[in-house]
């Protein structure tokens, strides 16, 4: 189990907006719990559309309580870039985790269940969930 | 057999062709892509002569491994990651002998495509890296310029097809009739490595 340690959760965006704007929505339902380490790395270092595989590892490493980092990704490159630093082995923390699992709505899951004391498995599990919630 | 030097050089020629064609590559991706193939690998290769200039490293493998890193860690797009693999597997197969023979390169890149397979989910048809990259190396037994050749051809055979991967998937069938950018740039790559093998020949 996480020993009182929070699961850290890293939003990897192709936008910094997006990904700064999830973080805060995802925050923002957590209501009085636990302050989750969350951080966004959207966008290219130089401020543009794409993904930056620093701001990933720095994100990373910001949220990492030793209890897991549940990474989300929206598309292509940054779920390349996200798969390419896992396999190089020792760019992300130990315990870190490419989470499959809708961009806004696992976010939300991810945070809320991790604000609970939830373990990796269970915020993984929560967040891939939110595939199956069916909107018609 | 290929030692460190003929690997800085086939980096080095690709960053060359990558920084002549990047104009090209872009507005190849401008139909059916982003519209910044090619300043998105401009910048990448132009990481990696840099850190090469820099670090030195004196094996074929960690030659490719650091290159591939610069890649992942630069390039900004789809593209970075991809070809990053692809150099970095390709290097960490090839180990730490200071020389190897052709035969155990060609080996080494096929396992570094399969890695670009299975991180892209991509197979060959798919209009991709791969529809140059497959034919490459099942012709680089034959030599460089037989490789040179099969990527040329397996990236002009792309035009006809239908993307099923990446953003141009998106387009449909509007992505039939242009050339792919991604098995454009693949075809440079294995073109710089004839010229790498060129250069030695003149030696």
């Amino acid at each position: 189990m996480s020993d009182g340690k929070l699961v850290g959760i890293v939003l990897v965006s192709h936008s910094a907006e997006v990904a700064s704007a999830v973080a805060e929505l995802a925050l923002g339902l957590v209501g009085g719990g636990p302050a989750v380490p969350v951080a966004a790395a959207g966008g290219t270092a130089g401020g543009g559309l794409g993904t930056s595989a620093e701001l990933v590892v720095a994100a990373a490493a910001s949220v990492d309580r030793g209890a897991g980092v549940a990474v989300l990704t929206d598309l292509g490159s940054a779920v390349l870039t996200v798969k390419a630093l896992l396999a190089e082995g020792d760019e992300l923390p130990a315990n870190a985790r490419l989470v499959d699992a809708p961009f806004v709505e696992g976010a939300v899951a991810a945070v809320v269940t991790a604000a609970t004391g939830a373990d990796l498995d269970a915020v993984q599990a929560a967040a891939t969930e939110a595939y199956g919630y069916r909107k018609v | 057999m290929l030692d460190a030097d003929f690997f800085r050089r086939w980096m080095t020629a690709t960053a060359s062709s990558v920084d002549r064609e990047a104009d090209r590559l872009t507005a190849l991706d401008s139909p059916i892509g982003d519209a910044d193939h090619g300043s998105n690998l401009r910048r990448g290769f132009t990481a990696v002569s840099a850190a090469l200039e820099k670090e030195a490293p004196e094996t074929p493998g960690a030659v490719l491994v650091l290159a591939g890193r610069q890649l992942i860690s630069t390039v900004g797009g789809a593209s970075g990651p991809l070809y990053g693999t692809l150099l970095r597997r390709t290097g960490k197969a090839l180990g730490d002998a200071a020389e190897v023979d052709e035969e155990g390169f060609a080996e080494a890149l096929r396992a570094g495509v399969d890695a670009v397979m299975q991180l892209g989910g991509a197979a060959p048809g798919d209009k991709t890296m791969i529809d140059a990259l497959v034919p490459a190396v099942d012709a680089l037994p034959d030599g460089f310029g037989a490789a040179r050749a099969a990527a040329e051809q397996g990236a002009e055979a792309t035009t006809p097809l239908q993307a099923r991967k990446g953003r141009a998937s998106y387009l449909g069938e509007r992505s039939i009739g242009h050339q792919d950018p991604g098995a454009t740039s693949a075809a440079l790559l294995i073109a710089a490595l004839a010229d790498a093998g060129a250069e030695a020949g003149g030696e």
